[in-house]
């Protein structure tokens, strides 16, 4: 039962304990309120919930299915369960689900610590399937798919795209959490560059026609990278870096600074290695970017490499080549 | 939002076929001319430039229709018209199975190879169509049921600039003959034929079908039509909701869920606009009930649409039928036609009531038979399933409240307010009220739609469709349909009522009675249930879009040769599709296959 709007709170059971929420919080904010963890893929506070993900489910009583504490409100006299073997099972089964047909090689460090923890085993479903053809994905046709043999585990593997010099996809790595969508569309950047296209397990994100981002609708503003989770989406100077093998998190630091370009007053959280800055992000809890920058704030960088002050060194090298505009 | 377009223009024929939905290109749309071709358009109300998305799904399927295929120039030219961003467009085009947005011949043949089609000939018909090498101007693939399973095998028939028609049991030795190698020769049955009870007296749902001219207004009249809606707006509308809340009546489509409870919400929610959808896409393997509603007795559904509608305040309907219904789609659009002109609906209908249908094509997605996803489509997005809550009562099309039922649901809203619900009440069972349509398919003597009161066994529905063909025995049943599960002939006996196939754990489903018998490779059908989850599964959440496939990667292992763990792998993951899954795709994807396995039929 939903009490009238006029009410103070909203109070339910979690796990056994009594919680008050404010009307209108989700059951994940009650369980992050009560310091209950409960994992997202999906979610991220300044995009609107997409609850497609599934990994947040809780088991709520007198629901027939579980539920996505992501969006769910939360009602009073609810009782909610975030650890029961149903929850555990569904979790679980997602993150192999997850983990046999995409590459999470460099997601968020949580989703290692899942796998864990739910004793998930992507292996057991067989070995990974050939990557299919650069553009094969992106070409088929809804409603149709080849011979299935059950020997290899499908998955979404296929060469990364890099078509300019400022970011790469690599959809090897996705697993189709919307966000990008959300980012680049409604929530944030308002340029619908990228979509869902196709269907079912040949769904993926997209720009139209699967132009490269040049010739569509990007404006480059890099705001897509900053909420992927997977890694899928890589300013092209880190996956350079990576691929010559001299990428350091360990070795880096972050500078926060005001974007010198306009008068708005984004902030910066500039990363270096070797004194040279290799991705630029933003805060998400800074409200005026909410996570969100320009083309210029997040790639307009290059003018402070080039001031001559410092020694060329390996990773100019390399740095270099994130500035032609296809891959060696 | 400042949207980018690429150069590509439309050819001459693209522009005038995306003209004929939207109107002349670049004018504002207040501006419009009303004209009989792009009426449907300002049937809906909605003319403003951010209310035109709607737009999106006829205007692609009109290009696809005339042109054959939908091209960068025809894509952006839409995007131009109605201000959607080219990726979203892209997005939407490639979601639907009939859409192509690459180069496509002229005639394109769908031969479905689902379960009954397959084990009538569609294999080898295909595998002739293969061997005979490429046809001049067409193309053929393969497709999931067409909803002709009392005719199989079938094939649906896209030709570019030409009406679209459907091919029914056709010959599995046919061979393309034309010289344009368009047409696949068949036995020469006709595409629609009435059903097997035409014509017996105490049929209600069913009983203008074979009997009235479906092409004509006078003709229903005749035979009683429109007497209904005269009745329901004599009572009033909180009437007609009391007597469906007294009829017991239970939703068709799938979930028997009560219709008056919906109605009621949305009758008395305090937003004034609200809609009502009849739900027309029939896409579950075995279904083919509503079509032969639709195509025998059109005036029916548009009449219990109007009543329906009057009676939950509704002042707009939409009508969500398949793209492979296309003698359907001309019958109800005709149906429609002539009601308007004879003020039966429309903005001021002669008995006072304003009523209007909109009359939607899918165009090859089963998804969009699930409620919230059909909402998402002719919302022009693509035809994913939305969470629930909100429900449709309170957040349906358009945000606004919405009643959304069955093709059968709302025809028995016709008797429920010509003899009342009370009376409709006393048939079948307490729980289980009404006259039901039944699709008899498979290894049946007779196979067709049958009407049978609530309470009729399955045994029964066997022998009125003639019972097995000589020498065949019955070995099991598919129920409810690809969504719903095997049966073994030990349940001959139990009624097919809602409560005796929760007690017995199956489902009822959309009425789906699929018979096989004992020569039933069952490996092969279950492979193709198999196929059709992961090939129709709308790929947004994760336990379904992956779930499916690997479902479909175990199966083929047991069939190969079955390793420990393979049978537990798939309850593992039925599990967490049921438990997980946002929509109910994903909860009964797996039901049908775990049955299988569990009778034992592989063995
Ligand atoms: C995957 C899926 C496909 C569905 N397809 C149909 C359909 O083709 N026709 C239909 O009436 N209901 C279909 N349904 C059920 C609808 O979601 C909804 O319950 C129904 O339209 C409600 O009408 P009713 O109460 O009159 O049955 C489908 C549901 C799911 C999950
Ligand atoms: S860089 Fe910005 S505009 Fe380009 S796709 Fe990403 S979010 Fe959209
Ligand atoms: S590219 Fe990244 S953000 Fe976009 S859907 Fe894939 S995983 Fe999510
Ligand atoms: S359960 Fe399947 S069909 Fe339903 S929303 Fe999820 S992916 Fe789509
Ligand atoms: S985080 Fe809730 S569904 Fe993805
Ligand atoms: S029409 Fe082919 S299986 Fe139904």
């Amino acid at each position: 039962m939903t009490r009238p709007e006029t009410q103070q709170s909203v109070r339910l059971t979690i796990d056994g304990a009594p919680v008050e929420v404010r009307p209108g919080a989700t059951l994940l904010e009650a369980c992050r309120q009560m310091g209950t963890e409960v994992p997202t893929l999906c979610y991220l506070e300044t995009l609107t919930p997409v609850n497609v993900c599934r990994i947040c489910v809780v088991e709520v009583e007198r629901n027939r299915t579980l539920v996505p504490a992501c969006s769910r409100i939360a009602e009073e006299g609810m009782v909610v369960k975030t650890d029961s073997d149903r929850v555990r099972h569904s979790r679980k089964m997602i993150l192999e689900f997850l983990g046999s047909s995409v590459d999470l090689s460099a997601a968020e460090d949580e989703v290692g610590e899942w796998m864990r923890q739910y004793e998930a085993e992507p292996d057991r479903y067989g070995p990974q399937s050939e990557p299919s053809a650069a553009g094969e994905r992106d070409r088929r046709h809804p409603g149709h798919h080849g011979e299935v043999n059950g020997r290899t585990a499908e998955g979404v593997h296929q060469p990364t795209k890099v078509d300019n010099t400022l970011y790469v996809r690599d959809y090897s790595r996705c697993i189709l959490c919307y966000k990008c969508v959300e980012a680049c569309g409604i929530d944030a950047q308002g340029t619908y560059a990228i979509a869902v296209a196709g269907r079912g397990f040949d769904a993926r994100i997209s720009t139209e026609m699967d132009l490269p981002l040049g010739d569509g609708a990007c404006v480059f503003c890099g705001n897509c990278i900053g909420v992927c989770p997977t890694g899928a989406l890589m300013f092209r100077s880190e996956w350079e870096l990576r691929r010559a093998e001299m990428w350091n998190p360990d070795a880096q630091s972050v500078t926060r600074t005001v974007c010198s370009y306009c008068g708005v007053g984004c902030n910066l959280e500039l990363h270096t290695q070797d004194n040279r800055i290799v991705k630029v992000t933003s805060p998400q809890d800074h409200d005026v970017t909410n996570g969100h920058l320009c083309i210029k704030g997040r790639f307009g960088y290059d003018y402070v490499q080039n001031l001559g002050d410092v020694d060329r060194s390996s990773i100019d090298e390399v740095l270099a080549k994130a500035r032609r505009p296809s891959p060696e | 939002m400042d949207l980018r377009f690429t150069d590509a223009q439309p050819t001459a024929a693209e522009r005038e076929a995306v003209e004929s939905v939207l109107g002349p290109a670049g004018v504002e749309s207040h501006q419009r001319v009303r004209t009989a071709s792009n009426l449907r358009i300002f049937a809906t109300g909605m003319q403003s430039v951010a209310d035109r998305r709607h737009l999106l799904l006829p205007a692609l399927e009109t290009v696809q229709s005339e042109i054959g295929w939908v091209s960068e120039g025809a894509l952006m030219h839409i995007c131009r018209e109605l201000s959607v961003p080219p990726a979203e467009a892209w997005g939407v085009a490639t979601f639907y199975s009939l859409i192509s947005v690459d180069p496509s011949p002229p005639v394109v043949v769908h031969v479905c190879d689902d379960i009954v089609c397959r084990r009538a000939g569609a294999l080898e018909l295909m595998e002739g169509l293969e061997a005979n090498g490429r046809i001049p101007n067409t193309r053929w693939l393969p497709s999931p049921c067409l909803g002709q399973c009392d005719r199989a095998p079938a094939a649906y028939v896209q030709r570019a600039g030409e009406e679209d028609h459907v091919l029914v049991s056709i010959d599995p030795q046919a061979r393309p003959m034309e010289p344009d190698g368009s047409i696949v020769s068949t036995n020469g049955q006709p595409e629609s034929l009435a059903v097997p009870q035409a014509g017996e007296p105490h049929l209600r749902l069913l009983r203008r079908v074979g009997t009235v001219d479906p092409g004509s207004l006078d003709s229903y009249l005749e035979a009683g039509g429109y007497r209904a809606l005269e009745e329901a707006v004599e009572m009033g509308p909180a009437a007609v909701v009391a007597e469906v809340k007294a009829s017991g009546l239970r939703g068709r489509g799938g979930a028997a869920f009560p219709a008056w409870i919906k109605w009621e919400a949305v009758a008395n929610s305090p937003d004034a606009v609200r809609y009502l959808i009849c739900n027309a896409d029939e896409s579950e393997p075995g279904t083919f009930k509503d079509r032969v509603l639709m195509e025998d007795d059109p005036f029916s559904v548009i009449e219990a649409m109007t009543i329906s509608g009057y009676a939950v305040g509704a002042r707009q309907g939409y009508l969500y039928i398949r793209g492979e219904y296309p003698l359907a789609t001309r019958r109800l659009r005709s149906a429609i036609h002539q009601a308007r002109r004879a003020g039966l609906l429309g903005e001021s209908m002669r008995n006072g009531v304003s009523f209007d249908i909109d009359l939607r094509r899918g165009q090859g997605a089963y998804i969009c038979g699930e409620e919230t996803a059909l909402m998402n489509s002719i919302e022009g997005l693509r035809g994913e399933p939305r969470n629930k809550p909100p429900f449709p009562t309170v957040s349906g099309l358009f945000g606004k409240p919405t009643v959304i039922n069955n093709v059968e649901t709302l025809c028995n809203v016709l008797d429920i307010v010509s003899d009342g619900g009370s009376n409709f009440a006393s048939l079948g069972t307490p729980q289980s009220t009404g006259p039901k349509l039944f699709c008899l398919s498979g290894s049946v003597r007779r196979p067709g739609t049958y009407e049978v009161e609530f309470g009729a066994t399955l045994g029964d529905l066997i022998a009125l469709a003639g019972g097995l063909p000589e020498g065949r025995r019955l070995r099991a049943v598919l129920l409810g349909g690809a969504a719903g599960s095997f049966v073994l002939p030990d349940l001959l006996e139990m009624p097919l009522t809602f409560e005796a196939a929760s007690e017995a754990g199956v489902s009822l489903g959309s009425g789906v009675i699929m018979a096989f018998d004992q020569h039933t490779d069952f490996g092969d059908i279950l492979a193709r249930i198999a196929a059709f989850f992961r090939d129709e599964t709308c790929g947004q959440c994760v336990p379904c879009r992956v779930g499916t496939v690997r479902v479909e990667e175990a199966l083929a292992r047991i069939r190969r040769d079955p390793q420990p763990g393979d049978l537990e792998l798939i309850e593992e993951i039925d599990l967490a599709m049921r438990d997980a899954s946002i929509c109910g795709l994903g909860h009964t994807a797996a039901i049908a296959l775990r049955s299988a396995l569990e009778l034992g039929l592989m063995e």
